[in-house]
Formats: structure tokens, sequence, C-alpha cells
């Protein structure tokens, strides 16, 4: 090292570093492909290019040359970098051009290898209905669907002798005195919360039930109910009609007209049957003259459910003092419903399980 | 309930609005429109004629005449009939040439049996008047010629047919829609039943009440000399035919009529076919009667009876006895009407499965007031109609009633509605309907009354019912509303009759709640996880047959066939409630596939009904006085079965679809069993997997599903036996699991995110070919300690390399430290540990070692 002529050194001369510069650009303008220009940039900007090694002899200069050469080798490698950066734009521009193209695929063809399934309209029915009335403060009831027969008739007011209850098409489980039957309805329901919850008690509860009617296009032995309770001081039937009003707008949309019916039920005093104008013929058809309705049977309105206020003997059966408390309940028919709603037309196809019927409603109703 | 407007209006000044008018006011008191049913309004030009004289016509294959036929016109018509049952001088009604018939059957001038026939002489069915179809009608001798008939007979009227609620049988009578027509209009009520049957001082027939308990009230009246050939009026057969019934004989009409008018069922004996005294009883064992449609019956000892000294001579309330019928040759007659305890012939009627207009009236409460007066018009008819002397006499047995009397706070149907009324208004809506009304709340007139449904009335019940607070009134219901028996029913009347279409809607302020309990939320999770993956919901009915559980091929001993059994099934072939999810899943399944669709795979959650072995026969039935205690309760649930919710999932055909990109794949016990976990991890359950034996799966492709040591469930192929049974698709997979045997996970801890580098070792063991994967996983699991971060089979391999009855698996043990960056001695400590717990534990040996 010690015979090293340190102002003499080669590479750091300013006309050899241009002719790097040069080089590398050059060798950069020919570089037709990304790769070739990996290539380039290796030879001409990587550790073993030449103004990599020049700069290694910056060392050799006396002190006051040093800031001199740094400041050459800088601007070459600045030239160089921008070099580089240009021509790996015009690269890659060009291979999306062309490339990118040729990989081009039919992005319309079809991708169904595992086909999405469904939920049953009627579970996604019982669940938007329970979801409404959660929204306003209820909760989720349940009861069993085999149900003891003090639950299903005589608490609900409905005793052995009712003409009620031989309306009720009623499914005897093991003997017609065995106390057991198949629930008519989800009314049991409304004893069972009182006795479990007490009061105030607010709750629905959607579920199936069973009538031995045989299956027709509106007619089917196992069908589905969601009962709604509300037991508290000074519940009024003015209550009940803006929860039912409520419930109606959120089913049917913004609009919808209901009407209070009175109508009988055992478990129910005021009891009422809630009708809604017939979205169909808008009531029309009920004049006579107008042309006839097939949806309300030409009647204007269509029964969607029954209601009322609590029977107080029902009360005194749950436990709850009427003296204090009142309370109001209702309950509708979910196939009805998702007949009005989705203008489903045959109950047979609700229970048939068809995956055509169900595929279109997807996750949610 | 079907009630001619013209009827109503006999009771009623409506003002002159249309049927549909009325229909709508009667709904809106709670008398729903059914259907309105017009007669007559499109018949016209039919006109009262004279047969001036007939000529028989020879040679057809029927008796013909060529009438001429004076109907006030220049000249006679001529006019062809079919009919014989006239006479030259006859009065008939005619309908003219460009006349309209009921149904919109026109008539025309043309020729006919060789003859011009301009228009047609009608019988009672042609104008649409009824049944009676023998011959043409031939009217009273006086009734003027050319007098147009449509008026002259009403043959125009509306019927406005409407449902009846069961607590409101007073509307099963004119008399009672009458009142309610006229409360809706505001207009007078004429009462049919308003009359005034004289004193009488001797008895009928003699007759008593044995049974206090069936009849509170008995009325006989007779008539001698009754003419059995009288006819029933037209305006009277065209009633009952407009109101529902068939007329039969003039006095069984009568009785029908009375009951149509008044709502008071009523019975009429021939008096000379009856023995000795009547007694009102039940039956006694072994007792029998023959009913009027010729049906011997066995008498149940419950049942109420009218007898005399013969034995059963009527099924009180329900249908009269064959040998005291009245016939076509009765002359005397006697009448009953009674008043029988409505759970009495509601039963009756159940046991006998013989329900008829009586029953259906009583069983619902009867006005317990009308018999006098009903058996009175009855009789004032037979006399007026069929020419009968009205006997003096009257049996009048009876059991003393207190009346229903109930008080409430003036205010008290406001605070139901919701609304305040005026005290006027409460009373007056009141008064309207027949109560009495006083001030003030007298305890010792506040006593139950007769209970027309067997509610439980007085007493306890009546004082938990009792309601208080200032201006207190007094209430008596009229005889005819037996359903007012508590304040809330007072209530009703005033809020039904000011309208309900008047309440304000108020939605109120419920409590905040606490949502969906976890076990509402993860069915839905379910749901979602298995329609998101391909399967579609079914909701089968649960009832199942032997031949399922056989199908099946479930052992003798297996627990599913203990099934709860239905006593009146839809289908014998089905009397079971399912203990299992699979019979409808697999039904459905080849439905689907049927109608073209083999690539099928369907879930469905629902509960199953498992009847506990040592349940007791029968649920208590309490009373209702006040809520049942624990033990009761208890003692119900503990007879009820078991009713846990269960998913199950059945496939067939193409799980992956075949299509562009190549074949698909067929569903296996793999993907089964892939959708009992993505179930189970929905309740944060990791399920365990073991080999089993158990149908209706293929004893070797069949997973036990476990919950930690919980059974929960089965999964994989169904037994070829099975498939065969129900015709499914080979091959094909089930699974079935019991959602509420799945412990929900609570809360997720949040896990800590090592940011140190994976190390990655791959080991290959070589086991004997029967050993369960799953046992070797969890070998090596346990063996690699906490630092093995996962573990993953990526090969199984049967072959000669690996010897023969052997099988390699595969893994890749992934490696990793929450707090440095492992060693490659830490790991491979770590694999070589789990290497050797599966040794010892499967007997694995490291392929290639």
């Amino acid at each position: 090292m010690s015979d090293y002529d340190p102002v003499e050194v080669t590479p750091l001369h300013a006309d050899e570093l241009s002719r790097m510069e040069a080089d590398a650009v050059a060798a950069i303008k020919a570089a037709d492909s990304l790769d070739a220009l990996k290539q380039v940039r290796l030879a001409h900007a990587g550790d073993r290019s030449p103004i990599a090694l020049a700069n290694r002899e910056i060392g050799a200069l006396p002190p006051a040359a040093r800031a001199e050469a740094g400041k050459r080798i800088g601007a070459a490698r600045k030239a160089v970098g921008e070099a580089l950066a240009a021509r790996q734009a015009e690269l890659e521009a060009e291979r999306d051009a062309r490339v990118l193209v040729e990989e081009t695929v039919d992005v319309t063809l079809p991708w169904d290898r595992r086909p999405q399934g469904a939920r049953h309209p009627l579970t996604t029915m019982q669940e938007r209905i329970a979801d409404t009335f959660v929204a306003m403060g209820y909760e989720v009831a349940e009861g069993p669907e085999l149900e003891g027969e003090w639950f299903n008739f005589d608490a609900l007011n409905i005793s052995k002798d009712h003409p009620a209850r031989s309306d009720h098409d009623t499914f005897f489980v093991e003997s017609a005195d065995s106390g057991m039957v198949l629930r008519t309805q989800t009314s049991p329901v409304q004893i069972r919360a009182l006795l479990q919850r007490g009061v105030p008690c607010y709750v629905v509860s959607p579920g199936k039930t069973f009538r031995t009617d045989e299956l027709d296009a509106t007619h089917t032995p196992v069908f589905h109910q969601v009962e709604g309770l509300a037991v508290d001081e000074g519940l009024t039937m003015a209550h009940l009609k803006g929860t039912l009003d409520r419930f109606a707008e959120v089913m049917f949309g913004e609009g919808i007209t209901t009407r209070f019916r009175p109508h009988y039920f055992p478990f129910t005093e005021p009891s009422a049957e809630m009708d809604l104008k017939c979205f169909v013929c808008r009531g029309t058809s009920a004049v006579p003259g107008n042309p006839p309705c097939r949806t309300c049977k030409s009647e204007g309105w269509i029964e969607w459910g029954g209601c009322g206020m609590v029977n107080p003997r029902v009360l005194v059966a749950g436990g709850v003092d009427p003296a204090r408390y009142s309370g109001f309940a209702f309950g509708m028919g979910i196939e009805r419903t998702l007949m009005f709603r989705h203008n489903a037309e045959d109950m047979r196809d609700m229970v048939e399980g068809d995956v055509r019927f169900s595929l279109p409603f997807g996750m949610e109703i | 309930m079907k009630a001619p407007l013209s009827w109503l209006r006999e009771y009623v000044d409506l003002p002159p609005v249309t049927a549909h008018e009325v229909a709508e006011r009667l709904t809106a008191a709670g008398l729903k429109l059914e259907r309105i049913i017009s007669h007559g309004h499109d018949v016209k030009n039919v006109v009262v004629g004279e047969v001036l004289e007939f000529e028989e016509l020879t040679g057809f294959k029927k008796p013909i005449r060529h009438c001429k036929v004076e109907v006030g016109e220049a000249t006679p018509r001529e006019i062809i009939c079919g009919a014989v049952n006239f006479e030259a001088g006859d009065r008939v009604p005619v309908v003219l040439p460009g006349g309209v018939l009921p149904g919109g059957f026109e008539v025309g001038s043309r020729k006919t049996y060789g003859r011009l026939s301009e228009g047609m002489i009608c019988s009672e069915r042609e104008l649409g008047l009824g049944e009676g179809h023998d011959g043409i009608m031939v009217l009273p001798s006086e009734t003027p010629i050319g007098a147009d008939v449509v008026e002259l007979l009403g043959l125009r009227d509306d019927v406005i047919e409407m449902e009846i609620t069961p607590d409101i049988s007073y509307a099963m009578s004119m008399r009672g829609v009458a009142r309610e027509a006229a409360i809706a209009f505001g207009v007078p009520f004429r009462d049919p039943a308003d009359l005034q049957p004289p004193a009488a001082t001797e008895e009928a027939w003699p007759a008593w009440i044995a049974d206090a308990t069936a009849c509170d009230r008995f009325v006989l009246r007779e008539v001698r000399g009754f003419d059995p050939d009288a006819q029933s009026p037209l305006w009277m057969r065209v009633r009952l035919t407009r109101a529902g019934m068939r007329p039969v004989s003039l006095a069984v009409d009568i009785t029908n009529y009375v009951m149509l008018e008044l709502g008071q069922p009523l019975h009429a004996f021939d008096r000379a076919k009856l023995t000795g005294e009547i007694v009102v009883r039940r039956a006694e064992p072994g007792e029998r009667l023959e009913t009027l449609d010729h049906v011997v019956r066995e008498l149940h000892p419950e049942d109420i009876l009218i007898t005399d000294q013969s034995g059963p001579i009527s099924m009180a309330g329900t249908m009269g006895g064959l040998a005291t019928e009245i016939s076509e040759t009765t002359t005397d007659v006697v009448i009953e009407a009674a008043h029988f305890s409505a759970p009495g012939i509601s039963r009756e009627s159940r046991a006998h499965n013989l329900v008829s207009e009586s029953s259906k009236r009583f069983e619902r409460g009867v006005d317990r007031e009308l018999p006098l007066v009903a058996t009175w018009r009855a009789v004032t008819m037979l006399a007026e109609l069929g020419g009968a002397a009205i006997q003096p006499g009257l049996t009048h047995a009876e059991v003393e009633v207190e009346p229903a009397r109930i008080a409430i706070p003036a205010g008290y149907p406001g605070q139901v509605g919701g609304v305040p009324y005026p005290k006027e208004t409460v009373v007056r809506r009141l008064e309207q309907v027949g109560c009495t009304v006083t001030d003030g709340d007298d305890p010792a007139i506040r006593r139950g009354g007769v209970a027309p449904t067997a509610v439980v009335t007085g007493g306890e019940i009546a004082a938990r019912l009792a309601v208080t607070g200032p201006d207190m009134i007094t209430v008596t219901p009229p005889s005819w509303r037996t359903d007012l028996t508590d304040p809330a029913d007072l209530a009703e009347e005033v809020i039904r009759l000011e309208g309900y279409e008047g309440l304000p809607s108020v939605l109120p302020k419920a409590p905040a709640g606490a949502g969906l309990t976890e076990t509402q939320r993860l069915r839905r999770r379910v749901g979602r996880v298995l329609a998101a993956h391909g399967y579609v919901e079914v909701l089968s009915y649960p009832f199942i047959g032997q031949a399922d559980l056989d199908n099946l091929q479930l052992p003798a001993d297996d627990d599913r066939r203990r099934a709860t059994r239905l006593t009146n099934p839809i289908s014998d072939d089905e009397p079971y409630m399912r203990t299992t999810l699979l019979p409808g899943l697999l039904k459905t399944l080849v439905r689907n596939v049927g109608r073209g669709f083999p690539d099928v795979a369907l879930f469905e959650s629902g509960l199953v009904y498992r009847a506990k072995p040592d349940a007791p026969s029968a649920a208590p039935v309490f009373g209702v006085e006040r809520a049942p205690t624990e033990e009761e309760l208890a003692a119900l649930e503990a007879a009820l079965p078991a009713q846990p919710e269960r998913l199950a999932v059945v496939l067939a055909g193409e799980f992956d679809r075949s299509g562009w990109w190549g074949k698909g794949r067929q569903a296996t016990w793999a993907d089964a069993v892939e959708a009992a976990r993505l179930a189970a991890a929905q309740a944060g359950v990791e399920l365990r997997i073991a080999a089993d034996q158990h149908e209706p799966w293929h004893p070797g492709r069949c997973a036990a599903l476990y919950s930690g040591d919980t059974l929960v469930g089965h999964a994989g192929e169904l037994h070829p036996r099975v498939i065969e049974a129900y015709g499914l698709p080979p091959r094909t997979c089930a699974m079935e699991l019991e959602l509420s045997r799945l412990t929900l996970r609570g809360p997720v801890d949040a896990p800590a995110v090592s940011s140190y580098p994976v190390a990655t070792q791959d080991v290959a063991l070589i086991v004997a070919a029967d050993t369960p994967e799953a046992e070797v996983a969890a070998a090596l699991r346990e063996g690699a300690g906490e630092l093995l971060e996962s573990i993953r089979l990526f090969d199984v391999y049967t072959g000669a390399q690996v010897g023969e009855g052997n099988k390699s698996l595969a893994y890749t043990l992934r490696f990793r430290a929450p707090d440095r960056t492992l060693t490659v001695e830490e790991t491979t400590a770590a694999r070589d540990a789990a290497v050797a717990l599966a040794a010892d534990r499967v007997g694995a040996s490291l392929r290639g070692a």
C-alpha cells in the first residue's frame, strides 16, 4: 500500500466517472425487459459496479480531495439511479400493456362449485318478527310443543266443556285424557312466561303449533304462530293498538292500514281481530259492483291475527294480581304473514322442503 | 248465521241502506260478515197469470201441456208446460219472453214440442224460493192477474251471513242480530220476544226436573186438533231456506222458525206417543235411545235426557227420539222448550259426535227467560197456520237461579280501553245491550250467576276478579247475555259499541330487555353457517311411523323406538312423534331428488320428543282459581316427554359441483362430520370424533361426536339397508346432533399474538392401519407441549413402503414461542417428545427411522 499514489487514483478521475456513468446509462437504455434491467442494475448500481468500486477508493485520497471526489460519485450515482427508475417505469408500463393483456381471462365464466344454501323463510320470518319486538324491549320466550292441557286450555280460560275447545282440532297424546296435547297455539307460553318471569313481562314467542287439519293449499296440521304478551301496570287497549300498528308497519311497510274488529277469544277480554286492508285491491273489491279480489275474497280486509287485553282470569292462573296489573296479548300466523308479505300462494310449498322454494329467500327475510 | 235483510227490517227501522252497509256496521260490532247472498235482483218480467185452458199433448216421453194463460195483456199467452199439478183456472207465476229468472236465466219465445211457447210457468225452485220441485207453483186464487211476482212473493232479498263467535249465542237468532243492528244504527228495536202469554192456572202434560244441574227450566204447552195436512206458508219456507234450514213439515218448520227468530230451540212431541209423567234426568246405565236420525245410541251416564214412563224420549237439547216424533198423522202436539246446562249439552254433543242447530245454541248459552215465550209463540203459530186449538194449560218446572251481578267503577271501561268514557256513555251502552245499571256497589247482590260456558263464577275467583274504585255501578246483565260474568266483559261491551276504531294508538314503553339469549343466538348462527356452506333448511312434520323406525334399522331396544303416540294422527301410518329428525329429512331428500335435484344438502333443527321411561301416564290438570304451586308444576313437567333440540343434515350427490373447471366431488361421510364441526364451533365447542357403530349409519363409516365426554351425536355415511329402505341415492350421508347437549363456551379470552418467527417441522409416522388418526394427532399435540402452535395432517399413505397392515400419517408441526425465537434444538426436542408420546400411545414409529 505504501507505493500507492494517493493523488493518482484513476477511477476517481472526472473523466473516468463520466465514462462509467455513460456506460451505465447506455446499458440501462439498452435493457429490453425487466429481467434485463435487473441484471443492469446489478452490474451498474450494485455493490460490485464500477461506481461502487470507485467509491471505495475515496479513502486513498488526501483529505482535501475527498469531498470533491465524493461529490462526483454522488452525482454519478444519482444520474444512474434516475435512469434506472425511468427505465423501470417504462418497462413496467410496457409489461402492463402487453403481458397483463396476454393474461386476460373470461371473468364471466360461472364459478359455482359450492352454491349457497338457504334458511327456511318461516324460520327467518320468525326471527325478523322476534327482532322487531326485541327492538321494542321484549324478550323471546319459549315453551314445549308437546304441552300440558292445563297450559294449552284451562289456564287460558278454555275449560273442558268450552265450545272454543272443540274448535281447536287438537292432537291428543297417548290418550284423550292424558292431560297432554300438541299445543294448538303459542298462547300457553303466555302462562309459562308469567309463572317463570313474573311481572312486568314483555315477551314474544314464535313457534310451531298443531291442529288436525289435512294439508292443502291453505291448511297444514303443523304451522307457526308468534305470540306476544305484555303485562304491566297501566297497560290499555290503546297500547295494544299502538304495538300492533307498529308491528304491521315494520312488516308490511309504512302506509299499511289496519283495523281492530271485535272478536272472541277466551283468553282475552276485550278481544279483537286485527285486519289489514287488502294490499291487492286496497279494499275496493268489497264494494258491490267492483271487480272481485282473490287475495281478500272481496272482503276488502285480510285477517292477520287475534289479540286483546289479557283476560284477568288468565292473569290469575299465571299468578298475577289483576287488580294491579293489566296486559295485552296477540297471536299472528307466520304462514299467513309469509303469504301476505311475499305472495306465497300455496301452503304446501312451505311444508314440502323443495329447495327451489327456500333458496331465493337466502339467509334473512 | 244467515239473516235475511227483509226479516231484520221487521224488528229494526233501518235507514235505507244496502245490505253491505248493514253488514259493515255489524262487523264493527263483532258479527263478522262472511258473505252477502243476493236473491232475485236479476229477476224481471215475472207476472201472475191464470191458466184459461190447456191441451194435453201426446206422443212425448212425458206429459206435456199446451196452455193458454191470461197475463193481463191484450191476448192470452200460449205456453208449453211439463208439469201436471194444476187445473184450468189456477193462478200461476209466469215469466214472459224477455224475462229473467234467478241466476240470470233468460227466457224467450220459442218453438218446442211442435208448438210456440211464449215464456214459462215457474216452479218454486225456478223462482229461487226453495228446493220444492214437484211441479209448478200454484198461487192463491185471489192473486191479481198481471201482478209483479217479484214484489208479490218478496223474491228480492239479501241475506247477510255472519260468523258468530261462541260467546254471543244470542246472535244466533234474528232477535239478537236485530238488536245489534238497532244499536249500530241508533234506531229503535222491536223485540219479537216481547209477547204476553196468558196466565195459566192448570198444568199441561205433567213434568218435573229430577237433576237441577242438568236443567233449570222446563216448559210444555199443548195443542190439539192440528191439521197434519196443513202446509207451511210460502213466506215461512222462504225464510227458513234463506236462513239455511230445510223446510220439512208445518209443525217442524214452526219449531225451527221460532228457534231462528228467538234463539230458543224447541221440540215437538206427538202427544199420543207419550206415556205418563215426563222427567228431566241423567241417563242410567244401559239406557238407549233411537234418535230422529235412526241411530240407536248407547247413552252415557252424564247425558241429559227427557224421559217418560217408557224410558228416554229425547236427548235433551241435542236430538229428539224417534218413537215420540210427530208424524204425518199427528194432531195433538206437546211443545217443549227448556234451559239446559250449557256444559252438559256440550259434553253430550261431543260424546255422541252429534252437532245440531239446537246443541250449537245450548252449549253456547240460551236466554233462560225464553221458554215461556217461545212455546207460546209456537203454539200460536200452530193454531194460526195449522188450525190447532191451544190448550190452556202450562207446565213450568223451574230451579231457582240467582242472576249474575257485576260491580265496576264507572271509569273501568275507559281504563281498559285507554280512552276515557263519560259515565253516561258507559251506562247508556250497558243499558243498550239489555243490562240493568244501578249506582253503588252492593256486595250483597254481587254474586255469581249461571255460567254458560262452565266458567267458574262467584267465590274465590270472583274476589280475585273484582275491580274497585270510585263511582261504583252495579250491573245486572240481561238473561240473554250469559257471557257477561266478569268486569272485563262489561268493559268490552262499552268499548265495542263505542267502536274499536276510536281507540287511540299508543306505543307502550317497555322496560329495557336483555335481547336474545345465548341459545337463541346459537340457533341462528348454526342456521347461517350451514346455509353458507350449501345446506338448505327444511321444516318437516314431526310425525313418524313404525316403518321409519324399521327403515332406520333401529334395534328392538333402541331408545328412539320409545316414541310418544298421538291418539288422532293425521295419518295412521305416522302416529308417533319423532325421536330423531332423520326420517323427515330423508323423505324430503328423496322428494327433491325425484324432482330433478340429485345434488342435495338439507338441514333441519327442531325438537324431538323423548318419552321419559319413568314418567307418569298423565299430566295433572289444575284448577284456574290460582296459579299452580311449584310442586304441581313439577308434577306436570314430569309427565311431559323431554323435548331436546336437535340439528340434522342429510346430503347426497355432488357436494362440490362438476363444471367447466373439472370434476366435482361427491358428498362423503367427511362432509357430514364437517357439518357437525361447523355447528359445534358456533357454540365454541371443538368436537371430539371417535369411530362408532350406530344405526342408521354404515358400521365402518360412523363417527360418534363428543363434546368433552358427552356424546352429542353421530355423523357419517348411511347404512346401505337404510339407503335401500328409503330409496335414497347411493352413499347418502347424514349427521344428527343434540344442540341442547352442547355447553356454550363463555366469552373468549383474547390470545396474545407472538411476533417471533415460526419454526416448522414435518414428521411422518407409521401406525397400524386401524389406528384412529384422531388419537395419533391427540398424542402428538399433547407430546409437543406448549410450544406447538398448530398441527396439520397433510398426507395419508398406505402401500408396500410402509408395510402390510400399516399406514403413514404425515404432519406439519408449527412451533412458536411467545417471547423468543426458537432454536433448532428446542423445536427438535419438542418434535421428538411429540413422536415419543405417539409411539407410546398408539405404537407410532417415525417413517424412515
